[in-house]
């Protein structure tokens, strides 16, 4: 009888060696994977408590005041104070039918997605062709941009991230360089576009880096046509750019209501700001 | 150099245990396990925490790897940003409590920046000055065959010279050390090796002082730490530990915990731009046994005269056993 039960308990053991084995086997795999399973909404997300995003808020504006060229810290400000102005442009897209199209598709502007020779192929003053000059001109790339973290909502996120795709292309269809001037000039329109507190505060505080020469520039010319375009303008995050390389760039900038710029500015003006 | 043969017996095992794990992994690989349960426990299928997370042991030391490589260049800015500089005190506590002597060797485990072995260095030798202020004002009227005795014995400070050697698993970590050390002109008596907690690259009887100073909650095997430590430490050798412990005052607790998981993520992402690494720091910390459990896992390893101190209300706590 002990034999009986002896064998039976070696063949229980024998089965749990096996099961055992096997989950060993399914958690090593899971173990691989574990950066790919994100505890959040969405890769990437980490979700926060109130307190904790009012604490990156102060704390990331002071670190981005402190060394600018901390994007990072930007990124995190833009959207640890960008609620509200995130549900704004995000019924602005829902309502435009262009706008709704993107909130469904999710389209991604990276390297991987764009056709470069496609558009280095385009003619001159087409959208595409324009925008690839841009990249090469300031020597950019559209894979720079950071992932959203901070956002507890999915959709809001998805809005957010492509916020921060669209500011290159922005550049071209504003015809702005990335040196300071340019990327305030940006600002500015963003702002008056947006609402977004961040690009607020940039546009406040950028021209505080800039000379008395082109603070004059600012705020004669470029600063008046940035925020009456930005006022008037179609919302430029409805707009489907991965489908429109081909059209010409004045087109593009008279259905969206743009006015071209009013002073040309070179892309070599980075000596100093 | 003559290895007890309680040692060898006890390394001999644990190199066979490492053996029937590998030989268990290719044999799980079918749908049999021909050996019975006893290799299956063997077989490294235990899981550990990571945090707040569960993961298989293989992979708790790759990731604390990767948190400190990605926090080496900003490990010291974020140590006085979190802990309001308050974690210098916490070390020269560590160093008065060691008081250690001129010709002390120091094994620094987990030290990384370097900090526990600096302070080490600079102890010795305020102390040896001090020894040597102590002598010449005994010796203030020399006799002729005192002062031709001293200048005989000029060198004899060759067996006194202290040496601190910082040991640390992360390459990341040391370089950041090493660099501290250059620009301080510190370099005198220090070096710097990569190595294992669990397997440390020296010989028995090596140390008059092992230090580990908030490294070992990120240990895999705790016990086999301990075990190298006792190891490498000479008869009458000291161990000290400082690592986060459970703050005893509610009050302060839940402050405290408030303060760790509200604030120093937040100040991860914004200095360092790694707010993970930060929150697997304070979720290890709630995961590391408290002071009266570490004391007993330090006299299960064989140390002797154990005891701890309570640093600011139980936030750190120091250890500190002999091998007697």
């Amino acid at each position: 009888m002990w034999l009986r039960v002896g064998k039976r308990f070696h063949r229980l053991n024998h089965r749990h060696c096996v099961l055992t084995s096997k989950a060993v086997c399914v958690q090593k795999l899971h173990g691989e994977f574990t950066e790919n399973n994100y505890e959040g909404l969405y890769p990437g997300h980490i979700p926060t408590t109130p307190i904790q995003k009012a604490l990156l808020a102060v704390g990331s504006g002071v670190a981005a005041l402190q060394n600018p060229y901390r994007h990072d810290m930007v990124a995190v400000l833009g959207e640890t104070t960008g609620h509200l102005a995130l549900i704004n442009l995000r019924d602005r897209m829902r309502n435009d039918p262009e706008g709704y199209t993107i909130l469904t598709e999710r389209p991604r502007i990276r390297l991987s997605t764009l056709d470069l020779s496609k558009m280095s192929s385009l003619p001159d003053g087409s959208f595409g062709r324009e925008y690839l000059r841009f990249l090469e001109d300031n020597h950019v790339t559209p894979d720079t941009r950071a992932d959203v973290k901070f956002v507890d909502n999915e959709e809001l996120a998805y809005v957010m991230q492509r916020y921060r795709e669209v500011h290159d292309l922005l550049h071209t269809l504003l015809g702005m360089p990335t040196n300071m001037l340019g990327e305030v000039a940006v600002k500015w329109f963003e702002a008056a576009q947006t609402g977004l507190p961040m690009c607020a505060l940039g546009a406040v505080l950028g021209p505080l880096r800039l000379n008395a020469s082109r603070l004059q520039s600012l705020f004669t010319s470029l600063g008046p046509w940035a925020v009456q375009n930005g006022r008037r303008a179609r919302c430029v995050l409805s707009i489907f750019y991965e489908r429109r390389w081909e059209q010409s760039l004045e087109d593009l900038r008279q259905e969206l209501n743009i006015e071209p710029p009013p002073v040309i500015l070179s892309a070599t003006n980075k000596r100093n700001t | 150099m003559a290895v007890s043969m309680r040692q060898l017996v006890r390394r001999v095992i644990r190199l066979s245990n490492r053996n029937i794990n590998v030989t268990a992994g290719g044999v799980s690989g079918r749908s049999g396990c021909c050996w019975g349960p006893s290799s299956c426990r063997c077989f490294s299928d235990r899981n550990t925490h990571f945090g707040f997370e569960t993961v298989p042991e293989a992979e708790k030391a790759k990731r604390v790897y990767k948190v400190f490589e990605n926090v080496a260049q900003k490990y010291d800015i974020m140590n006085d940003a979190m802990s309001l500089g308050i974690h210098r005190l916490w070390k020269d506590a560590l160093l008065h409590v060691m008081n250690p002597q001129p010709g002390a060797r120091l094994l620094d485990v987990a030290g990384g920046t370097g900090d526990i072995s600096f302070r080490f260095l600079e102890y010795v030798r305020s102390q040896q000055e001090r020894q040597k202020r102590r002598v010449a004002r005994t010796m203030q009227t020399p006799s002729w065959q005192d002062i031709s005795n001293s200048y005989s014995n000029e060198d004899k400070d060759g067996p006194q010279e202290s040496k601190a050697v910082v040991c640390d698993i992360n390459k990341e970590m040391l370089k950041v050390g090493k660099q501290k050390a250059d620009s301080t002109g510190i370099s005198a008596g220090l070096s710097w090796v990569v190595g294992d907690a669990e397997e440390l690259p020296f010989d028995d009887d090596q140390f008059d002082i092992y230090t580990i100073a908030f490294g070992i909650r990120n240990v895999t095997h705790i016990d086999q730490a301990l075990q190298e430590a006792l190891r490498v430490l000479k008869p009458g050798g000291r161990f000290l530990c400082l690592e986060f412990s459970k703050v005893t005052n509610p009050v302060l607790a839940r402050l405290y915990d408030t303060y760790s998981f509200q604030v120093i993520p937040v100040l991860g992402e914004v200095i360092a731009g790694d707010w993970k690494s930060y929150q697997y720091l304070v979720e290890s910390i709630r995961k590391f046994p408290d002071q009266e459990e570490f004391k007993s896992m330090i006299e299960d390893a064989g140390f002797y005269c154990v005891q701890y101190y309570n640093l600011t209300g139980g936030v750190v706590a120091l250890h500190s056993g002999f091998k007697l």
